[in-house]
């Protein structure tokens, strides 16, 4: 009992994280139909790029996001501009998948020329502190993780719902033909789209890179746990990639604590496939259009 | 135009001998060892252009399908052990069915809504089965991994056993596509990739074509991450389940041209060249990873149909400013319409395919 409950707040915590990540990816998605198989990728080099800081400079973690999600803005609007907009439109979703593959390999073999393939870890000198509530272990740095990402997710909110940028995005996204009629510009919206995207990487990768030892390879296991999230929630939507995240942390995280740790990377996998066995676009997946 | 038909049959019946008489010209080893690895990618090229290219179901997870080839080889000699030295190239045929057992449960649900989720699935099973092989220790020997006894085929033509089946196995990958292309499961699976919601509409079985393309294709896969792994001697985890090669063959596809029965091999054939040249020349994995995306990415934005359907395309055009040069004589055909089959082409690849069955 312990043991599961202690991995159902484990879980919790990690969902917040990894729904961060997963938002960017299923936004990239609703906008341009693109599945970005960077994502981990991108996480990972806002990671290092913290590591770099906070090595270099000794800025924490936590107060680099707004330099690595700036820095992150740029690179994903770059990635729009240089390799998906020259893309045909009758084959783009099929060859971006395998552009973004491209873009994910070229971003690891730059990180781990900068940085070499030892693993790497930033270690502040609240790393390791926790708090024991009635029993149960709570690690700090999870709890400021988990609570960043939640106004992060906040803010990705308020700038899709409240702005005027935000309108335009849902437009496209619901109607791309009728938003073009109504001015709304495509091409902007994608390329400010995907910087967006790639920022919420940032602002995850800042935090993954406090809370697990990383390399340049790490973002495989990045990418097919943020797949799943994304598949599982249904491509396009947040509040799927949200709910999804949870799903899928808790569970791996539950049975990580009370079977054993190797069956919990198995267990999200499982978990996709009885999810897309009853309902084939996923728990939010809109059937025609996208909604967000 | 009668000519152009001949040719296809008469090009695979050149291309097969050369290759079958390659190693009794006293190559160097490393000259042999290149050509089994190029005959490895040429085969699983072909294997994911069957349901990649044809169906426009872009699987990433063929890599895991090799492991999973590769581990039933290891797992098979921890209890048996090695005697003629040929028993592993006879069970390769079950290594495949048992692969596509494996796939078949997965595909059947990740294939019934779009190319999106199928994709997805598939490189997320690909990680799943990498973890799998690490952590499964009592199995597939951890991080260790597995050793297999060395074949006991002399040194002076140790490679040429290996290089015989995967001719073999590259006779029947090809054929197979060959085949398709002429038949119903081709038109199917065309229909399928062009507009599958309509394709339902008319009454094609969307959902076996499907199905069969991907068995077939994963099979073929596995049958050669099996020989890799007899080949090789060891199955390591990070070289047997690897991301890179779902990468190479992917690349290989769209480089020579997917849809077509000699785009594949000849993007192999270009590519594994390359990928030596630059293992060789870079050294650091590094270097060769940023020069391999980099590739990648130019091949899909600067010719992202591929080498053969381009070349086709020139032909075609040639020949119908030809045509439209000189008064039509008995030539009827509009050229733009992919041409009728020719049935009388029973020679080379039409007897390779019949042992692979359709």
């Amino acid at each position: 009992m312990h043991a599961l409950v202690q991995g159902i707040i484990l879980g919790i915590l990690t969902a917040g994280v990894y729904a961060l990540m997963a938002s960017g990816q299923t936004l990239i998605f609703g906008i341009m139909k693109v599945v970005n198989l960077a994502q981990g990728a991108m996480v990972i080099l806002a990671a290092y790029l913290s590591y770099q800081l906070f090595a270099s400079f000794g800025i924490d973690p936590f107060l680099a996001i707004p330099i690595t999600t700036a820095a992150l803005f740029v690179v994903g609007v770059l990635v729009e501009l240089l390799f998906l907009r020259p893309l045909r439109k009758e084959d783009r979703s099929e060859l971006s998948l395998l552009v973004t593959f491209a873009v994910a390999l070229l971003l690891e073999g730059i990180m781990s020329v900068v940085w070499s393939t030892n693993v790497r870890s930033i270690n502040t000198t609240y790393a390791d502190a926790s708090w024991t509530v009635f029993g149960y272990q709570i690690t700090l740095v999870r709890l400021w993780a988990f609570l960043l990402s939640l106004a992060a997710l906040g803010g990705l909110y308020l700038l899709l719902n409240r702005t005027r940028f935000g309108r335009a995005v849902r437009a496209s996204v619901q109607n791309p033909e009728s938003a073009r009629l109504l001015g709304v510009q495509a091409s902007r919206i994608s390329a400010i789209g995907f910087g967006i995207g790639a920022a919420t990487a940032a602002a995850a990768g800042s935090v993954f890179g406090l809370l697990y030892p990383f390399n340049s390879g790490s973002h495989y296991d990045l990418i097919s746990k943020l797949l799943s999230i994304v598949l599982l929630g249904g491509l396009g939507s947040i509040g799927g990639a949200v709910v999804g995240a949870g799903i899928i942390s808790v569970s791996s995280a539950v049975v990580a604590s009370t079977v054993s740790p190797i069956w919990s990377d198995m267990t999200f996998f499982i978990v996709l496939l009885l999810v897309l066995l009853v309902r084939p676009r996923g728990l939010f997946g809109a059937s025609a259009r996208g909604a967000i | 135009m009668n000519r152009l038909k001949r040719m296809g049959p008469t090009r695979a019946v050149v291309f097969f001998a050369v290759l079958a008489a390659l190693p009794s010209m006293n190559l160097a080893h490393w000259v042999l060892n290149m050509l089994v690895f190029t005959l490895m990618y040429a085969v699983m090229s072909s294997a994911w252009n069957l349901v990649g290219g044809m169906a426009g179901y872009p699987s990433l997870g063929h890599a895991a399908f090799f492991g999973i080839g590769a581990y039933t080889v290891g797992i098979w000699f921890q209890h048996h052990g090695i005697h003629s030295g040929y028993e592993p190239f006879l069970i390769l045929p079950f290594v495949g069915l048992a692969a596509a057992l494996v796939g078949i449960p997965v595909a059947a649900i990740s294939m019934r809504t779009r190319s999106d989720v199928f994709a997805i699935v598939t490189i997320t099973l690909l990680f799943v089965v990498q973890t799998l092989a690490f952590n499964l220790r009592s199995l597939t020997g951890g991080a260790q991994g597995l050793s297999i006894p060395a074949a006991p085929f002399s040194t002076a033509t140790y490679e040429r056993p290996f290089y015989d089946v995967l001719l073999v196995l590259l006779a029947v990958a090809m054929g197979l596509t060959w085949g398709a292309m002429r038949s119903k499961i081709g038109l199917s699976l065309a229909a399928v990739r062009a507009d599958e919601d309509k394709a339902v509409g008319i009454g094609v079985r969307v959902q076996g074509v499907k199905l069969l393309a991907f068995a077939v294709s994963v099979g073929l896969t596995a049958m050669v991450g099996g020989l890799w792994a007899y080949y090789e001697g060891f199955v390591y985890p990070q070289f047997a389940v690897d991301p890179l090669i779902t990468i190479a063959i992917v690349l290989m596809t769209f480089l020579g041209g997917r849809g077509t029965v000699w785009g594949p091999v000849l993007g192999a054939f270009i590519l594994e060249l390359a990928q030596q040249y630059f293992a060789y020349s870079l050294g650091g994995s590094q270097f060769y990873l940023i020069a391999y995306a980099l590739v990648f990415l130019v091949v899909m934005l600067l010719m992202p149909r591929g080498i053969v359907p381009s070349i086709q395309e020139r032909l075609r055009m040639r020949r119908r400013r030809r045509a439209a040069a000189a008064p039509p004589a008995e030539d009827s055909a509009p050229p733009g319409l992919p041409s009728p089959h020719p049935v009388t082409a029973a020679a080379g690849l039409g007897a390779a395919s019949g042992q692979g069955g359709h």
